[in-house]
């Protein structure tokens, strides 16, 4: 790595002819040959960036480099990126050999030379027996496989994939996803994937960058986004946690004592923030760790503790879904989050957990995650 | 339930009735026609292939299909290269899909008057005192009005062009519309320039649209009667006014021997063309 698959937004705005703002300002560092996914509901703006990046969009303010240099205003080529298309956009007319070929066809190379690097491509992506095909007589996946040899074969620095896995079903879609976490392993140059696909994002990326209406929300690690997400739009987007707020009673330490309402006590640690007292916070609590008991056997609410009842159980396999309705205080609003809990198989049962029961649900002050921006940041699905 | 391959009958059935009455059994009758014996007092049944020797005897239709023929090549190149222009434009360039709609129903205007006027039309244009020639000698460009204007070759093809371009631009548009959008990025990604991209994407994309337009354009050309008569001055004659010639003279055996070569010799050009393109492929393999 030489740092020429860097890649660096700054300032970056697009905004389009009928006013519409695609990209709101955005700061973005890609590391080299590293695998980041641009994640978000459609219209939030991530795939307008990697057509920015690509050169098939000009940003109406703001620098892209790529390895240092500002390519804003160079043609696709000249970036070293290439692209694949969310359709794939294969020549119809070219067979598999000739559309791999494709671009070295363009650069001037000779027909021997640019087979030869194309049958290379080809058998990495195990097509061999289908070189001489046409792209229609390709089933989605093998069509797919051959977008991702066009790309590769000019040797880029960048791979940009708009929605790569969107067209395949279920069974492919996870397939391929290995397999583009393998080939950017292999390769080792810097992957751009865009995708709307929370867990997609997470299983293959180093670098998750979660957007909405144009702005960055988080850019972390994927581990980093799902379990410490930094807003309560990236934590409800991503699922996997509840959404909960309090007035802040005192902190101090990095721990910082709230009161929710109805009087419940909820506790955080591990915050660097100073908080003042009397502000309202928001903070997630995740699924998995919410343990749920009967309402009976606990009589007592201690601190991090909510009363619920049970509305809904979902059987997932290694865990159950368990959704609560929160017991509401004198005056409490009921709010649009709902609390749910991922209660361990063999726990739910043993419990004998059933809709319409009485429980109390409470976590280890660990657990909870202090949130910043608007708390009313809902994605739109 | 009807058995599939008696609805798929059912449904094919009035189309074929249709060509049969309007197509098949007047091709007959004229094929059995050019076979007849005939004299002075009129034509009798028979078996005979004088009429064709007729035909072929004379240098005359010769001299005919080498000038439509020549007619037919010229005007395909004229209108190959206007239309697909034109259905380019309107395909890539336009971008509001109403403007582009507007605009391609600007390139039928034409065809709100008649073949006639259209090509009468011509006249006060081309002549000798017409529009663009008092417009060159009027500033200077030149001093003798240009004679090649009006009734030439030349006039026949720019006719011809004004008239057929539309035909062209129809199936070229079609096939065109059909391309997808990613293809051009794809090709710039690829490092294309605008013109490679035109070479290597859009022209092998478009090419059934190409050939359909062509087999129009070639078999209206062959079959044209009146626009050489009239723009040619009389210098000309087509194919089509010999048959007439043959008609008006009673000669019906000799006219209908004409007609069916005529026809072969179309078919032989559309043969040609269907041999560069499998415009079937086009029609049948949609997926």
């Amino acid at each position: 790595m030489d740092g020429r698959g860097t890649i660096e937004l700054v300032g970056v705005f697009k905004r389009f002819g009928d006013g519409t703002v695609a990209v709101d300002g955005v700061n973005l560092k890609i590391a080299d040959g590293a695998y980041c996914c641009l994640l978000g509901p459609s219209g939030c703006g991530k795939t307008t960036i990697l057509r920015m990046i690509a050169g098939h969009e000009t940003p109406t303010e703001g620098e892209i480099l790529i390895g240092g240099e500002n390519v804003v205003g160079l043609e696709p080529r000249r970036r070293g990126t290439a692209m694949m298309f969310q359709n794939y956009a294969l020549f119809p007319h070219l067979s598999v050999r000739d559309n791999i070929a494709f671009a070295l066809r363009a650069q001037g190379i000779e027909r021997k030379e640019r087979y030869r690097a194309a049958d290379a491509v080809i058998e990495q992506v195990q097509l061999t027996a289908l070189a001489n095909r046409m792209p229609n007589q390709l089933s989605g996946g093998q069509q797919q496989r051959v977008a991702l040899a066009r790309a590769i074969v000019t040797k880029p620095r960048v791979l940009l994939l708009d929605e790569p896995l969107s067209a395949l079903d279920e069974f492919l879609r996870l397939q391929m996803r290995s397999e583009l976490r393998e080939m950017q392993k292999r390769l080792g140059i810097t992957f751009i994937h865009v995708t709307h696909t929370q867990l997609e994002a997470v299983a293959v990326a180093e670098q998750v960058v979660v957007m909405d209406k144009g702005r960055v929300e988080q850019a972390s690690s994927a581990r980093g986004i799902y379990a410490d997400p930094a807003s309560p739009y990236v934590a409800r987007f991503m699922g996997g946690q509840n959404v909960l707020s309090g007035v802040v009673r005192s902190s101090g330490d990095g721990r910082a004592a709230l009161t929710g309402a109805g009087g419940r006590e909820f506790e955080l640690t591990g915050q660097n923030r100073q908080l003042a007292a009397g502000s309202a916070v928001n903070f997630a609590v995740r699924r998995d760790e919410v343990v749920l008991a009967k309402a009976a056997a606990a009589p007592a609410l201690g601190v991090n503790a909510l009363r619920a009842r049970v509305t809904m159980t979902e059987y997932q396999g290694t865990y159950v879904k368990v959704t609560l309705a929160i017991d509401l205080a004198p005056g409490e609003m009921n709010g649009a989050d709902e609390f749910v809990a991922y209660v361990p198989e063999a726990d739910f049962f043993a419990k004998a957990i059933q809709i319409g029961d009485a429980v109390v649900a409470s976590w280890q002050t660990g657990s909870g995650r202090l949130l910043t921006g608007d708390a009313n940041a809902f994605p739109r699905h | 339930m009807v058995p599939a391959r008696t609805r798929l009958t059912l449904q094919v059935l009035p189309l074929v009735v249709v060509l049969l009455v309007f197509f098949v059994f007047p091709l007959l009758i004229v094929l059995a026609v050019s076979f007849f014996h005939y004299d002075d007092m009129g034509m009798k049944p028979g078996f005979t292939l004088e009429n064709y020797a007729a035909v072929l005897d004379t240098g005359l239709t010769y001299r005919l299909y080498w000038s439509m023929i020549k007619f037919a090549v010229m005007t395909w190149a004229c209108t190959l290269v206007i239309g697909f222009l034109v259905a380019y434009f309107l395909v890539f360039h336009v971008r509001s899909k109403l403007i582009a709609i507007g605009l391609f129903l600007v390139c039928t205007v034409p065809f709100w008057t008649s073949n006639i006027i259209r090509m009468i039309s011509w006249l006060p244009l081309l002549g000798k005192q017409g529009l663009i020639n008092s417009a060159l000698v009027g500033t200077g460009v030149i001093h003798q009005p240009l004679q090649f204007l009006l009734f030439s070759d030349f006039s026949v093809v720019v006719s011809y062009v004004h008239i057929f371009t539309i035909f062209m631009i129809v199936p070229i548009f079609n096939t065109m519309s059909r391309i997808d959008r990613a293809l051009f990025e794809a090709a710039r990604d690829a490092g294309l320039s605008r013109l490679q991209t035109m070479l290597q994407v859009v022209i092998p994309l478009t090419r059934n649209g190409i050939a359909l337009g062509s087999i129009f354009v070639v078999t209206l050309v062959m079959g044209d009667f009146y626009i050489v008569k009239v723009l040619s001055g009389g210098g000309r004659a087509s194919i089509l006014s010999a048959v007439y010639d043959d008609i008006s003279t009673l000669l019906f055996p000799q006219a209908a021997a004409q007609s069916v070569f005529l026809i072969i010799i179309v078919m032989l050009m559309v043969g040609i063309i269907l041999r560069v393109v499998d415009v079937r492929k086009e029609l049948v393999d949609r997926q």
